[in-house]
């Protein structure tokens, strides 16, 4: 009697878990993917730390503290590997809302991901959507400081480009009156440049300065 | 006393200033586009001889011009012949389009390298959507290196219609990129000399037109550089020296290029492959691992037969993986250069290092042609002497950076990609050829091949090789003409315009028709170079009537 018993409450369970039920959800796992060589056969042993997993996961929510490994079902496992699990009230003898073996793997997905060396795009919970990482984003984005760097470098070249423009142009215009001024004083301190005197090569009012042959001349005009 | 010509330090100076200016991004992007399409290795007979029969004695031509009058563009033309100034007015206003627009190509150089110093590279990552269950909508339907560039780095608008705003990002790099070329300029010449199908007539026509785009002939920043040279220079032998280089920089590119291309095509075959045995492992529950590259076909027969109604549910997602289409995937311009590199790097080991890299070298090409564009405006300006009494040279320039840098916002509107690509389909190629055929008839007819070549032999010492002259004379200009009446045709034969513009819902280009208003600009932009020439010729005969008028005649 009892016998009978057993073997039809493991029935009733096994249909519950059918595939496609709607509190039934579809599991995919890429081991050899993952792992390569070093991928592990997967067999009951490793069915039964899913199972493990997946009660783990029910006891975390509030008023499920009490599922038990024998409260989740798995069916359909194929060659790929992929199978099908339901999680079973049984003092009610019905399936678990599907929001809640949902809410649950959720918040416990790395937990699980790790109890078999995977990740969430090798372990795949068909339905249940993975939280992706957010990119880290930093306060202030990193091309805005670079940005900054070479565009105060550009300014502060230009800056000192114009200023020694400046500075040569003033230079310049004051260069006739200055040797007028030296002529009258008794000293006068000759700048030398690479070893010539300047003096020589300073235009004096009004000679034309041979070192500059306007080229205009050289050819034959129109 | 006259203010003497500034000279460059030495000839070398000069040359790499040419090579800097003609070796551009059209070297990287156009060149090896053109050969993908039109054949390959083959491309490179067309374009051999357009090299020998039409770039080089050009080159020639517009050196020896400015190197003999020794003045920028109009100024030279004016001298050969008071009714030709508007030659050279023309010249100055394509480049000053072309300055305009050429530089929002460094200032997204310049936002693609700053953005490579993150790992990752981010555009090789989706972002995530609103509620960080996957990837954004419009990134997954194009790819992510599309994404990056239509909506992180344009924010395109879907039609050129719609405006949208100034992106202040890209307002600030193109800002950047001003600043950097007016530190070049700064101090004028001295700092500008920096180190720089065959049956298938459009295959020649193609050819033809490279050679004359690539070299920057037309534009007056030639004749700008050789005004700047000792009148002694031998520019026969730069010019040949320069034409060479700018064909085997495009050469080199574009085996980088195509190899480029192969390493893309081969990743993107791969990863299709691997999309279509996930897509069968999974519908069928195949053991994993068990498909790979080499049983795919086989599997596919088995399975066919074996589950003939979930297969044909399962074919419609199947795509059919091939690498000759991969290959044929031919792009040229922005695209090539911000999409398909991108693409490439972002799977490279070390693709920070490579990604930096290749920017830089994009800037610096993209520099290099810009200092060109800008001495072919600045000379004219800083001869002209109404102007350089009044400002000095740092101020004038200021100012044109200043006002290109503001016009250019235009090209950082949301729709600023249709515009940059109006400007650079139009803005430059018609009128370049009549400036370029009007610069050669100008100089054999007008101011007479005998004269110029007397010229040059008492200015550089060498006499002309009956070459450049049979060129000059006669091949050269019939080559020009052919060209302008086979593009006049195509443009009227297409009839409307239509343009490329991105759909964001379907994550791809749409071809769309111009507005009215757009096609007015077109026009405008094109009528706006060529008819300086007739119209600056009509002005001068004009007033010259009038003085002939006021005065009579000495008997």
């Amino acid at each position: 009697m009892r016998q009978n018993n057993s073997i039809t409450q493991e029935h009733t369970r096994r249909s519950k878990a059918k595939a496609d039920g709607e509190n039934a959800f579809k599991v995919r796992l890429s081991i050899r993917t993952a792992l390569g060589d070093n991928a592990y056969a997967w067999d009951t042993n490793e069915e039964y730390l899913f199972k493990a997993m997946v009660a783990f996961s029910m006891r975390k929510v509030p008023n499920r503290e009490t599922t038990e490994i024998s409260h989740v079902l798995v069916c359909n496992v194929t060659q790929r590997v992929s199978f099908w699990f339901v999680v079973t009230d049984p003092l009610k003898n019905h399936t678990l809302p599907a929001v809640e073996v949902q809410t649950a793997i959720r918040m416990n997905r790395n937990r699980i991901n790790g109890a078999f060396f995977l990740n969430d795009q090798t372990l795949e919970f068909l339905k249940i959507p993975s939280t992706l990482a957010p990119p880290t984003d930093p306060s202030v984005p990193i091309w805005i400081i670079i940005f900054g760097v070479i565009f105060c470098i550009v300014i502060v070249a230009v800056m000192l480009l114009i200023l020694s423009g400046i500075r040569q142009r003033r230079r310049m215009s004051k260069g006739p009156t200055e040797v007028d001024d030296s002529e009258d004083k008794c000293e006068n301190t000759i700048t030398i440049e690479n070893g010539i005197p300047c003096d020589p090569l300073d235009t004096k009012g009004g000679h034309i300065n041979d070192a500059f042959m306007t080229e205009d001349e050289r050819l034959t005009p129109l | 006393m006259e203010k003497a010509r500034p000279l460059w330090a030495n000839p070398l100076q000069f040359v790499f200033a040419c090579i800097s200016y003609a070796v551009g991004l059209g070297n990287v992007w156009r060149f090896p586009y053109l050969c993908q399409m039109y054949g390959g290795g083959s491309f490179l007979v067309p374009y051999i001889i357009m090299l020998v029969v039409e770039g080089m004695p050009l080159l020639y031509l517009e050196l020896a011009v400015g190197q003999r009058m020794r003045q920028g563009s109009i100024g030279a033309w004016r001298t050969i012949s008071p009714y030709l100034g508007g030659v050279g007015l023309a010249s100055v206003v394509v480049s000053f389009f072309l300055s305009t627009y050429y530089n929002i190509i460094n200032a997204w150089a310049f936002w693609y390298l700053f953005h490579s110093f993150q790992d990752p590279l981010p555009w090789s990552v989706c972002p995530l959507n609103s509620n960080r269950t996957g990837y954004d909508e419009e990134c997954e339907k194009a790819s992510s290196t599309q994404y990056f560039w239509y909506r992180k780095t344009l924010n395109i608008s879907p039609s050129i219609q719609d405006s949208g705003g100034v992106q202040w990002e890209q307002g600030l790099c193109l800002l950047l990129a001003w600043l950097v070329v007016y530190l070049c300029i700064l101090r004028g010449t001295e700092s500008t000399g920096k180190l720089e199908q065959l049956a298938n007539p459009k295959a020649w026509i193609n050819a033809a037109t490279q050679i004359f785009f690539s070299l920057g002939l037309g534009f007056g920043s030639l004749i700008a550089f050789a005004s700047y040279n000792q009148p002694s220079t031998d520019c026969q032998k730069h010019a040949i020296i320069v034409s060479l280089i700018n064909s085997s920089t495009s050469i080199f590119a574009s085996v980088v290029t195509f190899s480029i291309y192969g390493f893309k095509a081969t990743f993107n075959y791969e990863s299709c492959l691997n999309k279509v045995i996930l897509l069968l492992t999974n519908s069928f529950d195949l053991e994993d691992g068990f498909l790979t590259a080499s049983n795919l076909e086989q599997v596919k027969g088995y399975l066919a037969s074996a589950f003939p109604g979930k297969y044909s549910e399962v074919l419609p997602q199947i795509r059919n993986c091939s690498l000759e289409s991969e290959l044929a995937t031919a792009v040229q311009g922005t695209g090539l250069s911000f999409i398909v590199y991108t693409e490439a790097i972002k799977n490279m080991a070390a693709s920070q290092l490579w990604s930096v890299l290749y920017f830089f070298m994009l800037l610096m090409l993209g520099i290099g042609s810009m200092l060109g564009n800008t001495a072919a405006i600045l000379t004219p300006l800083t001869d002209s002497k109404v102007i350089s009494s009044h400002l000095p040279k740092e101020a004038i320039s200021g100012l044109v950076c200043l006002v290109n840098c503001v016009i250019g916002l235009v090209f950082t509107m949301e729709a600023g990609n249709y515009w940059f690509d109006i400007f650079n389909d139009y803005a430059a190629t018609l009128p370049l050829l009549l400036i370029v055929l009007v610069e050669i008839v100008a100089v054999c007819y007008v101011f007479g091949l005998r004269r110029f070549e007397s010229d040059l032999k008492a200015m550089t010492g060498r006499t002309l090789n009956w070459y450049w002259k049979a060129m000059w004379a006669g091949v050269s200009p019939l080559l020009i003409i052919s060209l302008f009446v086979f593009y006049l045709s195509d443009y009227i034969l297409t009839g409307t315009l239509q343009y490329q513009a991105w759909d964001a819902s379907q994550g791809q280009l749409v071809t769309k028709d111009y507005p009215l208003y757009a096609l007015a600009i077109i026009g405008l932009l094109v009528a706006s170079s060529t008819m300086c020439i007739p119209l600056v010729a009509l002005g001068t005969f004009i007033v010259r009537c009038l003085k002939r008028g006021d005065t009579p005649p000495v008997a």
